[in-house]
């Protein structure tokens, strides 16, 4: 039963990062209200400060993360949401300063499409917090519809109004989805907690069912196969800047959220293979993403489809946790989203820096000799390939490799055969963009856009690809901090 | 001097950041920084050969920890077989930045830069004794060449730069979940998470195990060799690679396959090895016939020289699988003798390409006349290449031979037929190449070797003649740290019944010690198998 609980004003401190971002978003329609018509308010610094106050909540209230469940069972902080949500900070920290110079780029500077960014990060933090069926439920709706909106933002731009139109009736479906598998749950068991519920679950087919279906609306906000089909044309027709929020923060959320619904749901499952359910939306996830990819000119496209194929790797995790429980191999999973986020952010934002007022340059073949001559963004553009293609020194590597040795360690061999092909594969058409950047005659000369802000950002990105590359320790000299991966396996641990 | 060793693996990469700074016009700069680079990074690899003991252990050895958390390691080290090739990568690393002085006129910077990496990531990979830290390396020589193909190379460049990028990266990745495997194998035997090569050589893997993991180490080194059939990438890449490309290529990087073998599937997996023994034996065997024959048939000179290679890396790895410390000690000699000869022959190819433009062998005749230094070079690398006594070649050809008679006369017959045919196609293209009659107006004029010329090609030729008539001190250092490596193989093959194959090697054995009294402790076949101390 859904008690009524007591609640306090120490209920809030934990939901600090929630609610900085969820008033400061209130706060920036406000300012909008105020200033309207008045062009010049620094949006994206403004906005930008709201993310890093949450990193900054995170980061005060670290060790007081245990675990420990607030309203109820509805909000629970433990280290495992907090890094999930320190991600999603930095991924959205960094897709504003994208925004900001796309959005002037473009010439569409509003303070509406902020106050949604924040909106949608509020939500996905929310949502990678939790196991209750209600606040996963809220978080979902709160985190999806300002994206739905930002993704139709560029009114003018069919593609644009095509991709939130799409992305809006499909994710609508699936929201009911996963409302319906919640309601299935919720029918056999009588109350919404997750883990509780599933407990009580145990060996019912409707239960079960539920949590099926429920899962299938997860998969869905976790662009993988066969849920998918949304994910080219909405990255594709998206503002470039919101396909880089859309590809790293709400995919982080939604493999938080996956992991805790995995790790709850594992009672369920006495003779039904939930890990076969997975390990086969994670090949086919990663193939059809790879070999949809290969053959792709757009380059937003073919980031979706690469994203796709990620989705895939970073399933593997899941797999093995399914299965074995292992920590490690959620380890492995959040290490892969840090790098995933610095990696695909900078990518985009290579893409966004040589946009110029007029146009986006999107079509592969046109990067023809960019590499040599913006020499900088050409070789930080090729260390995000070559970190998406999982080849050292990068981050991208890394965390492959990190996610590959939990599961060898716990004998999936032939997954891991079909994800190192595929691995192999997807070098194809990352090396397609290094070809062209390095190997190809320019067929005419482009106008390139320039911007410092977006200049930075990939700077720091390329750095972090490197470093953590390098270094997956990193941090570890600095007394008292945990190294990435101590780090990582410390929130793999506490993940329910 | 704990640090020797490093300094000398990250002296290229340490100028590669350097010069990295420097504003790309000056180009100048770059050819004598990198040249600079070379040359001190082969001085200080020079008291890497006059300090080496003649011993088994790895020597110059630096360990520290990389990444604790997996129990990886930053663990360098020399032995008798990573010294020569050490020393050969860094022989040729000035000549391939002095070749490329003239040949390569755009985008200098970046050239010389990578150029410079791909030397730290081979020398790295040549010293690493940390599995992962040798696949982090092995992976680092792969963007370089890649780029040096695809943005210098000929016509059909980005064809042949993709083709090794992907050719490479599926047998390296295999080899990766093979490094882990062993790694969580090691880790259930012993509770301790190490990629340690020498804590891994101590590993109980079963049979059935070891062939899987085998396999996978074996598929990423013999692409890299390349193994027949697996050898397609290599043509293309030698041919639209430019000439310092082609050097590199095929000097160091295929050696990075039969290295592979020697030192990581062979002592890791040694009865895998055993089983695997004939299959091997019979690819490298049609390896060196095919790539001999059609080799015989090719118009373009660069092409030839890169189906040589195949022929002669075939008998490099004939030599490593006859499990005998004949074919042993001439497969590693034949791995630096092929780096020397078939290194300068892509310079001589190259020579000739920047005066002609092209390298069909038809446009070509009569040269001799009119180049008589050029010729000169191109008859003696040709020879050196042939196995001609008293040249490299030959030590390490005569070696391996023996060693396979030894283990199978069929599989020794057979690869000896490719000396005929080596010969047969060095010898048909050096006349039409050089001899006969010089009927192409184009010919005519064409300036003989340079000065620069020649400072690349001499120290090759001196080399040539030095390995070739003085193999002891070659042969000498290398021989502990091979019997180190084949202990192992050789004591899987003693508990089974394979001791028949050690009989058969006694007469050679014997003979072989007049003509060779350097490995006299290798005449008694008991020592052989059961001698090796591990």
């Amino acid at each position: 039963m859904l008690a009524i609980p007591e609640i306090g004003w120490s209920d809030l401190t934990p939901l600090l990062p929630f609610l900085i971002l969820c008033v400061g978003g209130l706060v920036l329609v406000l300012i909008d209200a105020l200033i309207r018509g008045r062009a010049g308010f620094p949006w994206a610094p403004v906005t930008a400060l709201l993310p890093a106050a949450a990193l900054v909540a995170y980061a005060a209230r670290w060790g007081d993360a245990v675990g420990e469940t607030v309203f109820g069972t509805m909000f629970i902080e433990d280290s495992f949401g907090s890094t999930v949500g320190v991600l999603i900070c930095i991924a959205t920290l960094l897709a504003v300063f994208l925004s900001g110079s796309y959005l002037d780029k473009v010439g569409r500077t509003r303070g509406e499409y902020y106050a949604l960014i924040a909106f949608s990060a509020s939500g996905l933090v929310l949502f990678a917090s939790t196991t209750e069926l209600l606040s996963l439920f809220l978080g979902l709706e709160l985190l999806s519809i300002p994206v739905y909106v930002l993704s139709g933002y560029l009114r003018k731009n069919p593609l644009s109004l095509e991709a939130g139109m799409k992305y809006f009736l499909l994710g609508a479906f699936s929201s009911a989805v996963f409302l319906f598998g919640g309601a299935l749950i919720y029918v056999t068991t009588g109350t919404t907690d997750l883990v509780e519920g599933l407990r009580l679950g145990a060996g019912s087919p409707l239960a079960q069912l539920g949590f099926l279906i429920l899962l299938s609306g997860l998969l869905f906000k976790a662009a993988t196969v066969p849920f998918h089909m949304w994910t080219p044309d909405v990255y594709q027709g998206a503002p470039t800047a919101v396909t880089a929020f859309m590809a790293t923060a709400v995919k982080a959320a939604a493999f938080g959220a996956l992991a805790r619904v995995v790790a709850a749901g594992s009672p369920l499952w006495d003779n039904i293979p939930l890990t076969q359910v997975l390990w086969w939306v994670a090949v086919l996830t990663m193939t059809v993403g790879n070999l949809a990819a290969l053959t792709q000119t757009n380059v937003k496209r073919m980031l979706a489809y690469s994203s796709i194929a990620h989705a895939g790797y970073l399933l593997i995790g899941l797999v093995v946790f399914s299965q074995t429980g292992d920590h490690d191999a959620l380890s492995g999973m959040l290490y892969y989203l840090l790098a995933y986020t610095v990696m695909n952010i900078g990518a985009f934002g290579v893409v966004i820096y040589w946009a110029n007022h007029e146009r986006e340059h999107l079509e592969i073949p046109q990067y023809a000799g960019l590499g040599w001559r913006t020499p900088a963004l050409g070789l930080a553009m090729s260390v995000f390939m070559i970190s998406l293609a999982g080849i050292p020194p990068t981050a991208g590597f890394f965390g492959k490799y990190y996610i590959f040795r939990s599961a060898i360690e716990h004998g999936f061999h032939s997954l891991i055969i079909i994800a190192v092909l595929n691995s192999a594969l997807s070098v194809y058409y990352y090396l397609r963009v290094m070809v062209a950047l390095y190997m190809r005659k320019p067929v005419a000369t482009l106008e390139l856009g320039r911007s410092t802000v977006v200049g930075a950002v990939v700077a720091v990105c390329a750095v972090a690809t490197f470093w953590i590359g390098f270094a997956p320790d990193a941090f570890s000299f600095v007394p008292g901090v945990p190294s990435i991966v101590e780090w990582v396996q410390g929130a793999a641990i506490a993940a329910r | 001097m704990d640090s020797l060793l490093s300094i000398v693996v990250f002296l290229p990469a340490a100028a590669a950041a350097l010069l990295m700074m420097v504003p790309k016009e000056q180009h100048g700069l770059f050819r004598n920084g990198a040249l600079a680079a070379m040359v001190a990074t082969l001085l200080a690899s020079i008291p890497l050969l006059t300090g080496f003991q003649t011993h088994a252990e790895m020597q110059f050895v630096t360990k520290a920890a990389w990444i604790e958390d997996f129990g990886i390691q930053y663990y360098i080290g020399l032995d008798g077989i990573s010294l020569f090739l050490v020393l050969l990568t860094n022989v040729l690393g000035p000549l391939v930045v002095l070749s490329a002085f003239k040949a390569v006129d755009t985008r200098v910077k970046e050239f010389y830069i990578l150029l410079l990496i791909l030397q730290t990531g081979m020398l790295g990979a040549f010293v690493a004794l940390d599995l992962f830290l040798f696949y982090f390396f092995w992976e680092v020589m792969l963007l370089p060449m890649y780029l040096l193909i695809g943005v210098w190379g000929g016509q059909e460049r980005v064809y042949a730069a993709v083709k090794f990028v992907l050719y490479t990266i599926v047998g390296s990745l295999l080899m990766l979940v093979a490094i882990l495997a062993l790694y969580f194998i090691h880790h259930a035997q012993t509770g301790i998470y190490t990629f340690d090569l020498m804590a891994l050589m101590q590993t109980d893997v079963p049979l059935n195990t070891q062939i899987w993991l085998f396999l996978a180490f074996g598929l990423a080194f013999a692409i890299k060799v390349p193994l027949w059939p697996l050898h397609t990438w290599l043509p293309d890449a030698h041919v639209q690679a430019p000439t310092a490309g082609s050097v590199v290529l095929a000097g160091v990087l295929l050696k990075m396959g039969t290295y592979g073998f020697l030192r990581f599937a062979i002592p890791l997996f040694p009865e895998a090895a055993v089983q695997m023994q004939k299959p091997i034996l019979i690819l490298s065997v049609i390896g060196i016939v095919y790539g001999a024959l059609v080799a015989m048939v090719q118009t373009d000179i660069k092409k030839l020289v890169a189906y040589s290679s195949v022929s002669h890396l075939g008998y490099v790895v004939l030599g490593l699988f006859s499990f005998n410390m004949l074919g042993a000690s001439g497969s590693l000699y034949q791995m630096l003798g092929h780096g020397l000869s078939t290194g300068a022959l892509f310079l001589l190819v190259g020579i000739i390409y920047e005066r002609r433009h092209t390298r069909e062998i038809s446009a070509f005749g009569g040269l001799a006349k009119g180049l008589p230094f050029f010729t000169f070079a191109f008859v003696f690398t040709t020879l050196s290449s042939i196995g001609l006594p008293g040249l490299n070649g030959f030590v390490g050809e005569f070696l391996v031979l023996l060693g396979a008679f030894g283990e199978s006369p069929w599989i020794g017959a057979i690869a000896a037929s490719g000396v005929v045919l080596g010969a047969a196609y060095m010898l048909w293209l050096v006349r039409r190449f050089l001899f006969g009659a010089n009927d192409n107006p184009e010919n005519q004029d064409l300036a003989d070797l340079s000065g620069r010329e020649w400072l690349v090609l001499a120290p090759l030729m001196i080399l040539m003649v030095y390995m070739g008539v003085q193999p002891k001190p070659f042969l000498d250092r290398m021989e502990p740290a091979l019997e180190k490596a084949y202990a192992p193989v050789l004591e899987v093959r003693a508990s089974g019944n394979y001791s028949s194959a050690a009989d058969l090697l006694a007469p050679f054995l014997a003979e072989r010690e007049e003509v060779e009294p350097v490995m006299e402790n290798t005449e008694d076949p008991a020592h052989q198998i059961g001698g090796g101390v591990r």
